[in-house]
């Protein structure tokens, strides 16, 4: 038993060396190298995490702007649509309106026209009529008018022998 | 999955193979241990072994007087030993062979007489002297004798714990003790003071585990170094859990701030008890003990003694020898208490491991002995020894699995109360 629980100065001389030398030797050559490269890796996979976050939400951003952009362009097209039917309606009105004074012209001068060929027409029937009734006058004067029967009847006569129609 | 298979297929196999490979073992040793145990604490042993020196030459006269002070001077080990004889007798000590398998060695013990010697390195007479633990005559048949022809030193390999009587300056008789698989040196019948740097089973198995350590760790620091930012491929990625377990979850919850510093010393002691741990539950190898050896452990538990009391700050130090907001009368008891508490703590920790380690040996071997004590004293209860051997390699299949659950947790548990004392060392409080 003794054995068991006696510490031998030996092994505790041996132990001491090898134990603290290969503390240090591992210490120098193998702990401290694997700590680093841990801590690198570590760093870089957070680092490409971070990465990759910053990029999807750049990626949200830029699909963000896209869809607002596309909503400005389709706003923009439906505005210059509307301009432009807008601006054809204009145009179809404007001609209609011109091509109606045109016509109301048309008819104005002709109404003129018409009106001027009736007076002259008028004028050159009181002419006429102004000429027969003298013509008649004239002839129920030359001949002999005895009797008014007889007078009614030349006048007749003298009309159905007129030219009006 | 088929790798777990696989794995647990290995592991029934090994511990059945251990089981035989222990029963084997002892088949031999269980008959000559006792042969001379019995010899050895009889006066019979005495003259017999006696005898055996004469043949060596003039050292004899040096063991008449070692012998000579057990005699003397120590009526009641001999009492003690006469008792153990009466044990020996039934042919199987389980205790004694128990104790002999988880106790450091001068050699590495394969199976039946086969050894792997090992340097006995000595600090004595002034110089060091270096052999082969094979020079040492004899195996199992009690202390073991070896005479250097050149310096004319006598060693002996003391096979059970003892004592001796000594005169100090003043003349007075002082009672030494020894222990079992200690070694004495005598010169003209003068016992020489003996340090034993020897590379023991223990130290062996350490540097091995140190030296694997070292390859090991070194070549992954290399691989992740070749490889800058890119996963881990072959032993980096297996033991990179690891790697990171000791560092998010030991060192950094429980040192805090100034858990990088401390990071090497705890990666260091966890692997290092973890090895040592998985390479005594190899069988076949001589059955390593190496974090049961308390030579090693408290060697461990040193360090971290030394590494809490270096780095304990202003706040850590005021708590224990003055903790404020506490009443004078309590401070009377309480600082005491927080001095002794600064050594208890890593004593603790050594005891811990050692005890929890060596107790898993202590389960494996005793149902190994079962078979013995079951099978008589001569082995004719066939029938008996082989059921219970049955029974036993079952339960040794189970304890196997057990020890591995330990070699893992004494590892993790000595590495995470580690850093915890260092945590409470160099806690900064933010409160005061």
């Amino acid at each position: 038993m003794g054995a068991l629980l006696t510490p031998a100065w030996g092994t505790v001389i041996w132990a001491s060396i090898a134990f603290i030398a290969v503390l240090l030797l591992l210490r120098r050559f193998a702990w401290g190298p694997i700590m680093t490269a841990l801590n690198d890796r570590e760093a870089s996979i957070a680092g490409a995490l971070n990465e990759a976050e910053k990029v999807r939400k750049e990626m949200a951003d830029l699909a963000a702007s896209n869809e607002n952009l596309l909503k400005e362009a389709r706003a923009e097209r439906d505005r210059m649509m509307r301009e432009a039917r807008d601006m054809a309606d204009q145009m179809v009105a404007d001609a209609k309106g011109k091509a109606r004074e045109a016509a109301d012209k048309e008819i104005a001068t002709a109404k003129e026209a018409i009106a001027i060929e009736r007076k002259t027409a008028v004028a050159e029937l009181k002419a006429e009529v102004g000429n027969l009734s003298i013509e008649i006058a004239e002839r129920l004067l030359r001949e002999k008018l005895e009797s008014t029967e007889d007078q009614k009847a030349l006048v007749n006569r003298l009309i159905d022998e007129s030219p009006l129609n | 999955m088929n790798r777990l298979l696989s794995f647990v297929g290995t592991l029934l196999v090994l511990g059945f193979i251990a089981s035989n490979h222990l029963v084997f073992a002892q088949d031999h040793e269980g008959d000559t241990h006792s042969n001379h145990e019995h010899k050895h604490h009889t006066d019979e042993a005495h003259s017999h072994n006696e005898g055996a020196h004469q043949e060596q030459g003039d050292s004899a006269v040096v063991h008449d007087g070692d012998y000579g002070h057990h005699d003397a001077h120590d009526g009641l080990h001999h009492d003690q030993a006469h008792e153990e004889a009466g044990h020996h007798e039934e042919g199987f000590v389980a205790g004694t062979f128990i104790i002999h398998h988880i106790a450091d060695a001068h050699e590495i013990h394969l199976f039946g007489d086969v050894h792997i010697p090992l340097p006995v390195i000595l600090y004595v007479d002034g110089g060091l002297e270096m052999f082969m633990s094979s020079a040492f005559h004899g195996h199992g048949h009690g202390d073991r004798h070896f005479k250097d022809e050149e310096t004319g030193i006598d060693y002996i390999l003391y096979a059970e714990d003892g004592s001796y009587s000594l005169k100090n300056e003043a003349g007075e008789e002082v009672e030494r003790t020894y222990t079992a698989g200690s070694i004495a040196a005598f010169k003209s019948d003068e016992r020489l003071d003996v340090l034993d740097l020897s590379i023991t089973k223990s130290v062996f198995g350490m540097l091995f585990i140190l030296s694997l350590m070292v390859w090991l760790f070194i070549s992954i620091a290399n691989s992740y170094q070749k490889r800058p930012g890119q996963a881990p491929s072959g032993l980096a990625n297996a033991l990179e859990p690891l790697i990171l377990f000791i560092r998010d979850e030991i060192a950094k919850p429980s040192i805090g701030a100034r858990a990088e510093q401390f990071t090497p010393f705890l990666l260091t002691v966890f692997f290092f008890i973890f090895f040592c741990n998985l390479l005594g539950l190899i069988p076949f190898l001589g059955g390593f003990n190496i974090t049961g050896t308390i030579g090693v452990t408290i060697v461990l538990a040193f360090l971290v003694f030394v590494l809490t009391t270096i780095n304990g700050n202003k706040h850590y130090w005021t708590h224990i020898v003055w903790p404020p907001g506490v009443p004078n009368a309590i401070k009377l008891i309480l600082v005491p208490i927080e001095i002794l508490s600064v050594f208890m703590k890593p004593t603790v920790l050594m005891i811990r491991l050692t005890a929890n380690i060596s107790a898993g040996h202590i389960v494996i071997l005793a149902f190994t002995s079962l078979v013995f004590i079951f099978s008589g004293p001569g082995g004719e209860a066939v029938l008996a020894g082989t059921g219970v051997g049955v029974f036993s390699t079952l339960f040794m299949i189970f304890m196997y699995f057990l020890e591995l659950l330990v070699a893992f947790l004494q590892a993790f548990v000595f590495t995470l109360l580690a850093a915890i004392y260092f945590g409470e060392a160099t806690h900064q409080p933010t409160h005061h």
